[in-house]
């Protein structure tokens, strides 16, 4: 049943996105994959919509994806499927465990996972790039946006609404 | 009961009010949590946070699932969460539903091409800033490439490269302390 399939695979991903919302990109792009839920340039609106829309990024692309997935029960249902892992390690951790976080086992599992979820961000993006840059003057369009990007420090919904507008100014 | 309401209108205000998410939520959560409210001290936020960068999830669910235990145990951890996660849930699915509708529209066209192109700057973005802040010794360099081989060589999915590399971690540890 979808619905079921729905809450595990998000259950999975906020058991194993570890470092918060954009972690959860490499994910639902394994999802994209595997099943036909939803395509790569859906995914790409969504995260797009997340992060200019209130709320936790990872929660609005959860519950995006779910919703596109099998509507608004879905969209329910993958946002409690990601939720639930970390409610019930946060409880556990306020309770009993408070004492394991920070230790120097703890330290190295982290150490070693970051630059894995770095690499799937990376992949992610690369992704992205072949789905998005299609074209030479969207190569150029995307070098002159990463120059600015870089440079000036502006939050991301700035960047969003102006590439939108400069997508429609430039025709791209 | 009107305890539970409280901070269900807080954490719903916070969900319903910031952008960005993460990092951005930080001065909400101050300004509701420990100067409104009194939930908990600027201290608490910090350390919530910090735990939060380390265990999975979504780091603002982390914080509200913190915050509402130390206020009223586990039913405060669910109220807190659920408050936050119900404004995205109702926006987003709104949006969705609209966005769908429209199709076959030249400027919606045009614009979400653009912004597609600047998503990807953005993630590009963050994954460089990731690694000046992540990337500090050799050990996790040696990691980085046995990511690369993973996840671009061998197509791992996520979850498995991440299991793996905590179990690499847990190793590491375990040999160093014989």
């Amino acid at each position: 049943m979808i619905y079921w399939l729905l809450f595990y695979e998000f259950f999975k991903i906020g058991l194993f996105a570890i470092g918060g919302g954009p972690v959860t990109i490499p994910f639902l792009f394994d999802l994209s994959e595997k099943y036909s839920w939803f395509s790569k340039e859906q995914l790409v609106d969504m995260i797009a919509v997340s992060q200019s829309t209130p709320g936790p990024i990872g929660i609005n692309m959860a519950t995006y994806a779910g919703f596109q997935t099998a509507g608004v029960s879905g969209g329910i249902i993958a946002t409690l499927g990601l939720v639930l892992p970390s409610l019930i390690i946060v409880i556990l951790i306020s309770k009993i465990l408070r004492k394991y976080v920070n230790t120097p086992c703890w330290c190295e599992v982290m150490m070693a996972i970051r630059p894995v979820v770095l690499m799937l961000m990376l992949y992610a993006c690369v992704g992205l790039f072949e789905l998005s840059v299609t074209n030479l003057y969207r190569v150029c369009f995307a070098v002159v946006f990463f120059i600015l990007v870089y440079f000036y420090k502006k939050s991301p919904i700035f960047y969003i609404i102006l590439s939108g507008i400069l997508g429609v100014l430039l025709k791209i | 009961m009107a305890e539970y309401i409280k901070m269900f209108v807080s954490f719903f205000k916070i969900g319903m009010f910031t952008f960005g998410g993460g990092l951005a939520m930080f001065p909400m959560f101050r300004k509701e949590l420990v100067e409104k409210h009194k939930y908990i001290t600027e201290d608490e936020l910090i350390d919530y946070y910090s735990i939060g960068q380390c265990t999975p999830g979504i780091i603002a669910v982390n914080v509200a699932t913190f915050t509402g235990y130390k206020v009223r145990k586990t039913i405060g951890a669910i109220v807190a969460t659920m408050a936050l996660v119900l404004p995205s849930l109702i926006i987003i699915m709104a949006i969705a539903g609209i966005l769908s509708e429209i199709t076959d529209n030249e400027i919606i066209e045009n614009a979400f091409n653009g912004i597609r192109i600047g998503v990807t700057v953005l993630l590009l973005n963050e994954v460089i800033s990731l690694a000046k802040k992540n990337i500090k010794n050799k050990f996790q360099i040696i990691i980085l490439i046995l990511a690369g081989i993973m996840i671009f060589g061998l197509h791992v999915s996520s979850v498995l490269a991440v299991f793996i590399a905590g179990l690499i971690g847990g190793a590491k540890f375990i040999r160093q302390k014989k």
